[in-house]
């Protein structure tokens, strides 16, 4: 690669002539603030923090957009420079609410670590601030933009990464608000409420609708039986709101802290993610038998199926009926293990701790419930159950691990994947071909699904069949899986989409990572490769060898896609309109 | 598709037709009734002039004489304009009822109408349009065909030399050898911030890609200016072949012309002359069979400010909102669809065709040694001769002021000259002979701007000013930056608070540090220029901040929150008329007794001070 020769702040360095100067100085950790960078997908220069002098350029020069060139000296601690810096930023401070005693981004709020890092004592040009609203109609996102600095990262994630471009810029000037069309909430536009704009903020203008209140209360209701689910991605980063470097799997501690804060019951939803792939996969089977729609795919990410929903009614039959693993397992939770356990339904309150926003919506949904019992009764975020333990003085880094409570707590390696891009590919994959061919598996391993690019594809010969399957993460990838489907240009018998780029582990309900730890460090590996991990570790890694499901099909539901499985485990969907005259 | 001999053929054929409008020692029986069309004189009823012309001179049987819609002569002021040709003959502030009398005594008598004939300052009447001293100082290049052609009319444009310079470009020159004759000329751009041009179609030529594009920037957003959408509406096709030419050279197929959607005149007249040269050939594929091809689309604005700003154009253009982009890249490299596009100013190009057939070292005669040609201005606010004046740069703001646009009315004195608009600054008396350059300007605190010239007199208050200004900029800040978005807005609130009497001391220094961080950290051109008209005032006027802020006073009496109204009890003989008239009642008394205001209710409208027969209140 063609190199440069450089000089940030007397140090010489070669570096790809590709760089901005702000990649250069990270190399040399040269510490330039940001604050509406985010690397390959806000780089608009706008927020003006990244500023340094370069040499022989007139005026000050915006580093996160500028390329180096041969021979460039820059300078980014000169007096001129901090002075400016701490002037916009002050400016920012001024039109800002500056709740941070108690915003919930206190702490990991990039515009108070900037406060705190350029010094600003005092805010020496105070004024009027810009009439803002507040959105919390949507059950998943609340956008408070009396805390919004303008930055548009979430508008460029909207946009640029899921391509759905629910929010933009409204209205001009010191009146300039972000908000969708016609100012309508984000509940009553195509937004997906996947959240990934709240992982995009900087501030806490963003932030997910909150259900601690609720589950506490819960929790202190005697007559409740309050039973916590956790999703597969949870335990890959839930540490980090803890202080533990991202990738640390911390189950056993999670287990613990939920159970110090008093549920009943903890226990996996990848048990529901094992049961998801035996209707899902029974499905696919079906649709090869009895030549089906095609693609089949799966409806376990609900960000997904609102897009599908909102941008693609035509399309829906393609989705398959099962239920997402937390809905199920809530609803068996209410039946089965009710009746087991000789509890009534109606006195158990389920909680599912997700990766996520979106469920939130999608717990809400009317479909979901069996006989007037809801499947699930909160949903709280990886960042919400976070908060709660911290509020009840629990430390997932200082506390001694607990497993999962039994009989519903042990689920098969092919249920921790889900959480990551591939993974209920995979999953399925190494339960429909074994049920097909009627043979254990050569390799449990399906390498070719997993990865990071945006759309993989892969043939899977099962038997004397050629199964072909796609993986879509990320709502823009999604889109182009669909626009080929619409097209008829789609090959595929199976696709596994996931609203969010990665999958669940970058869900819009993680603990969040600001502009810096996004550019320099890979996230969604590290945490993906966690679950991976796991599922090597454990002993068992078949959905249908997980005896937990075995049982509950024997004892229970009969077989899978059976009445009763039908009548607790599947769902519908319906096509969504947003404007008159659509 | 015309052929060159063709067009040849049309440029005699009309040319016979009209050159009696220039020709002053043409002897002939035709006579051409030219009537502004521009924008101006359309809003003061031209139209209709037009139409009883045409009826009158139906009725009265009248041979040889045609009625033209011109673009605009300039002298807005005295609009709507008649011109007879060839005798030269100017007729101001004309009404649809003084039509008749025109025709019967004029056209039919050859008897001048004396009381329709333009007055000069002096008051003399002046028979010619050349006697006028708003135009004696004028040099006009730019708008040589405004007020002269019809700009309908392909064929007028072609007649006086239009095209030709199209013609010449493809048959003779080579790409390089049109940029080095725009370079040679010494052309900068005329949208503010006066980039040569010969080297930005340079950087575009060099700019390698299977696309590129020219575009106009005729989105004119600084208030109170109106030189390009006067050339749009006179002259429109000089814009089409100047861009055919850019396209040319730079190797671009396709253009745009942004243009606000206020200017319906104008974009009406532009998308005519499109549509005429795309019959004619001269836009579309194989221009002039020369194997060229180069065509033209206009892209409508709203009217923000800062889509003009050359990336946020491109913005708009696009369909996207309208703020700016980073540079790098620049528009040369990544424009409009992330290609190469090269930008100028509607009269930037306007200059081009003149350049080409003339050559560059007749342009770069006129002006001075690093500001070549002329600058055409709006000249507004408190001037006699409010219009649209061209004038060689190197000129005197003096010169301009006084014998172009006839001094100060009503008596007062001259204050300050605002150039540049909200983005410029002013300049004070004592600047009045400095030389109307690139450079010079800027040397004392303002620039030349896009030709905005607004003059004010001694009643402005320059705090006010510079507070109206602001509040331009704030109003039209896209709010992409913080330093624009929210530091105009708090030098806005500060400059509010002084004209409101209650600044306090510091707020001055306030604002001096605040404009230096918006202009040094703004991301574009609107930001990083919006503290001008408070810096140059503050630079030339600081003692009326201090007034405001120390004394609570105006010093021009035009902030009237500092003024109290109050009744002289001496002189009150208690009528109460006052008191009757008062719309927020905030005068009482007894009758018969001296009655007296309320200061906390008054908003000194001064009702009162003209009710009162006994003269007994006043301002203090
Ligand atoms: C806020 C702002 C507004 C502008 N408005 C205009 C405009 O209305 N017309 C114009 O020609 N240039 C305008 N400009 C300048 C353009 O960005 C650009 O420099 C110009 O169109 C280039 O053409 P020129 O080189 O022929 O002058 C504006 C610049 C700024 C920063």
């Amino acid at each position: 690669m063609d190199k440069v020769k450089i000089t940030i702040d007397g140090i010489e360095m070669e570096v790809p002539k590709t760089y901005t100067i702000l990649d250069a100085a990270r190399e040399a950790n040269v510490d330039i603030p940001t604050l509406c960078h985010l690397k390959d997908i806000n780089e608009i220069g706008a927020c003006r923090m990244c500023i340094v002098e370069v040499e022989g350029a007139r005026g000050f020069v915006t580093s996160c957009v500028m390329p180096v060139s041969d021979g460039m000296v820059v300078r980014t601690n000169t007096p001129a420079i901090r002075d400016a810096r701490k002037t916009t930023l002050e400016l920012l401070l001024s039109n800002h609410n500056r709740s941070c005693l108690t915003c919930v981004r206190s702490g990991n709020c990039e515009l108070q670590a900037l406060a705190r890092k350029l010094n600003v004592e005092g805010i020496e040009f105070e004024g009027e601030k810009t009439k803002t609203s507040i959105d919390d109609l949507s059950p998943s996102i609340v956008r408070d933009n009396s805390k919004c600095i303008l930055c548009k990262r979430c508008v460029a994630v909207c946009k640029k990464v899921q391509e759905v471009s629910a929010i933009n810029t409204m209205n001009r000037g010191f009146k300039s608000e972000i908000g969708s069309a016609c100012n309508k909430s984000l509940n009553d536009v195509p937004c997906s409420l996947c959240g990934q704009c709240i992982e995009a903020c900087p501030t806490g203008a963003l932030r997910e609708k909150d259900a601690t209140q609720k589950v506490w209360e819960a929790l202190n209701n005697p007559e409740l039986y309050v039973i916590v689910q956790t999703a597969p991605a949870v335990r890959a980063a839930i540490g980090e709101e803890f202080g533990m470097p991202i990738g640390t799997l911390a189950t056993n501690e999670m287990v613990a802290g939920l159970k110090r804060l008093g549920f009943n019951k903890v226990f996996d939803t990848n048990t529901g993610a094992d049961l998801t792939i035996m209707e899902e996969g029974t499905e696919l089977i079906e649709r090869i038998n009895n030549n089906g729609v095609f693609p089949m795919i799966t409806s376990c990410s609900p960000g997904w199926v609102r897009y599908a929903e909102s941008n693609y009614p035509d399309l829906l039959d393609h989705l398959s009926s099962a239920k997402s693993p937390h809905q199920m397992f809530g609803a068996i939770l209410k039946s089965y293990y009710a009746e087991k356990e000789n509890i009534d339904p109606k006195k158990m309150f389920v909680v599912s701790v997700m990766p996520c926003v979106a469920k939130k919506s999608e717990s809400e949904r009317e479909e979901m419930e069996v006989d007037g019992v809801r499947d699930v009764d909160a949903v709280l975020t990886t960042r919400e159950a976070a908060r709660m333990m911290k509020e009840a003085g629990v430390d997932l880094s200082k506390i001694e691990g607990a497993p999962f409570d039994n009989p519903m707590g042990d689920a098969s390696g092919a249920g921790a994947i889900f959480g990551t891009t591939g993974g209920v590919m995979e999953a399925a994959l190494r339960t429909v071909k074994e049920i097909l061919t009627g043979e254990p598996l050569d390799k449990i391993d399906f390498e070719e699904v997993r990865g990071e690019k945006g759309i993989k594809e892969a043939t899977i010969k099962i038997g004397d069949k050629d199964i072909k399957v796609a993986i879509a993460h990320g709502l823009g990838n999604a889109k182009r899986i669909m626009d080929m489907i619409r097209d008829g240009n789609a090959p595929y018998h199976f696709v596994e989409i996931m609203a969010c780029p990665g999958g669940c582990v970058m869900g819009g309900g993680q603990p969040i990572c600001d502009a810096k730890t996004r550019a320099t460090v890979d996230v969604r590996k590290l945490r993906a490769e966690a679950l991976y991990k796991l599922d090597k570790e454990l002993p068992i890694r078949k959905s249908h060898e997980n005896p937990v499901i075995k049982k509950l099909y024997e004892e229970y539901l009969e077989k899978p896609g059976s009445h009763k499985a039908h009548k607790l485990l599947h769902t519908s969907y319906h096509p969504r309109h947003y404007f008159e005259n659509e | 598709m015309k052929s060159i001999e063709e067009l040849s053929e049309i440029r005699q054929r009309t040319l016979e037709e009209i050159k009696l409008r220039k020709d002053r020692n043409y002897t002939g029986k035709e006579k051409h009734v030219l009537v502004c069309g521009g924008t101006g004189c359309t809003s003061s009823h031209s139209m209709e002039i037009i139409k009883r012309l045409e009826e009158k001179i139906k009725e009265k049987n009248i041979q040889n004489v045609r009625v033209v819609r011109t673009g605009c002569f300039g002298l807005c002021a005295r609009g709507p304009i008649i011109v007879v040709r060839p005798e030269d003959t100017f007729y101001a502030m004309a009404k649809v009822e003084d039509v008749d009398e025109i025709v019967e005594k004029h056209l039919v008598g050859g008897e001048i109408v004396e009381r329709l004939l333009c007055k000069d300052i002096d008051g003399t009447a002046v028979k010619s349009l050349d006697d006028l001293n708003f135009y004696k100082k004028q040099h006009r290049v730019v708008l040589k065909n405004c007020g002269l052609i019809d700009p309908e009319n392909i064929d007028e444009y072609i007649a006086f030399d239009g095209y030709k310079a199209l013609e010449k470009v493809l048959t003779s020159m080579t790409p390089e050898e049109v940029i080095k004759e725009v370079s040679d000329s010494g052309l900068r751009g005329r949208g503010g911030a006066g980039f040569p041009t010969g080297r930005k179609w340079e950087f575009a030529k060099n700019s390698v890609a299977d696309q590129k594009y020219v575009a106009c920037n005729a989105d004119e957003g600084d208030p109170g200016a109106f030189m390009d959408r006067s050339v749009l509406e006179g002259d429109p096709h000089s814009i089409v072949e100047a861009m055919a030419i850019a396209a040319y050279a730079i190797g671009a197929t396709k253009g745009y012309v942004y243009v606000r959607a206020e200017y319906p005149i104008a974009v009406k007249r532009l998308q005519i002359a499109i549509d005429q040269a795309q019959e004619y050939g001269l836009l579309g594929k194989n221009i002039m069979g020369k194997g060229f091809e180069f065509d033209l689309e206009i892209r409508l604005g709203a009217g923000a400010f800062v889509c003009g700003e050359e990336t946020a154009l491109m913005e708009s253009v696009e369909g996207k909102r309208g703020e700016p982009r980073p540079r790098p890249p620049f528009p040369a490299v990544k424009g409009l669809f992330g290609k190469p596009t090269l930008l100028n100013n509607v009269e930037t190009y306007a200059n081009i065709t003149q350049i080409i057939l003339n050559g560059a070292s007749w342009f770069a005669s006129i002006g001075t040694e690093k500001s070549k040609g002329t600058k055409v201005f709006a000249l507004g606010g408190n001037i006699n001769n409010v219009g649209l004046v061209e004038v060689p740069m190197g000129i005197t703001l003096r010169e301009i002021v006084y014998d172009i646009g006839g001094g100060i009315p009503n008596g007062r004195k001259f204050k300050a000259a605002q150039t540049g608009g909200p983005s410029g600054g002013c300049i004070p008396e004592e600047h009045l002979d400095t030389p109307i350059d690139y450079e010079s300007l800027i040397a004392i605190g303002s620039m030349m701007g896009s030709g905005g010239l607004i003059i004010m007199d001694d009643s402005t208050c320059m705090v006010n000013l510079a507070r109206f200004f602001l509040d331009f900029t704030v109003d039209e800040s896209c709010g992409k930056c913080p330093p624009c978005r929210i530091g105009t807005k708090r030098m806005l609130e500060i400059l509010e608070k002084m004209v409101a009497g209650k600044g306090q001391v510091g707020d001055v220094e306030k604002l001096e540090k605040l404009a230096l961080n918006i202009k040094r950290s703004s991301l574009c051109g609107l930001g990083q220029t919006a503290p001008n008209p408070v810096l140059s005032t503050i630079r030339y006027f600081r003692e009326e901040y201090d007034a405001h802020i120390k004394e609570k006073r105006c010093p021009s009496g035009e902030c009237k929150a500092m003024t109290k109204v109050m009744i002289d009890k001496e002189k009150c003989k208690g009528c109460s008329a006052c008191s009757r008239k008062c719309p927020v009642n905030a005068i009482q008394g007894e009758l018969k007794q001296p009655f007296e205001i309320d200061q906390d209710k008054c908003i000194k409208c001064g009702v009162c001070i003209a009710t009162c027969p006994f003269k007994a209140i006043s301002r203090v």
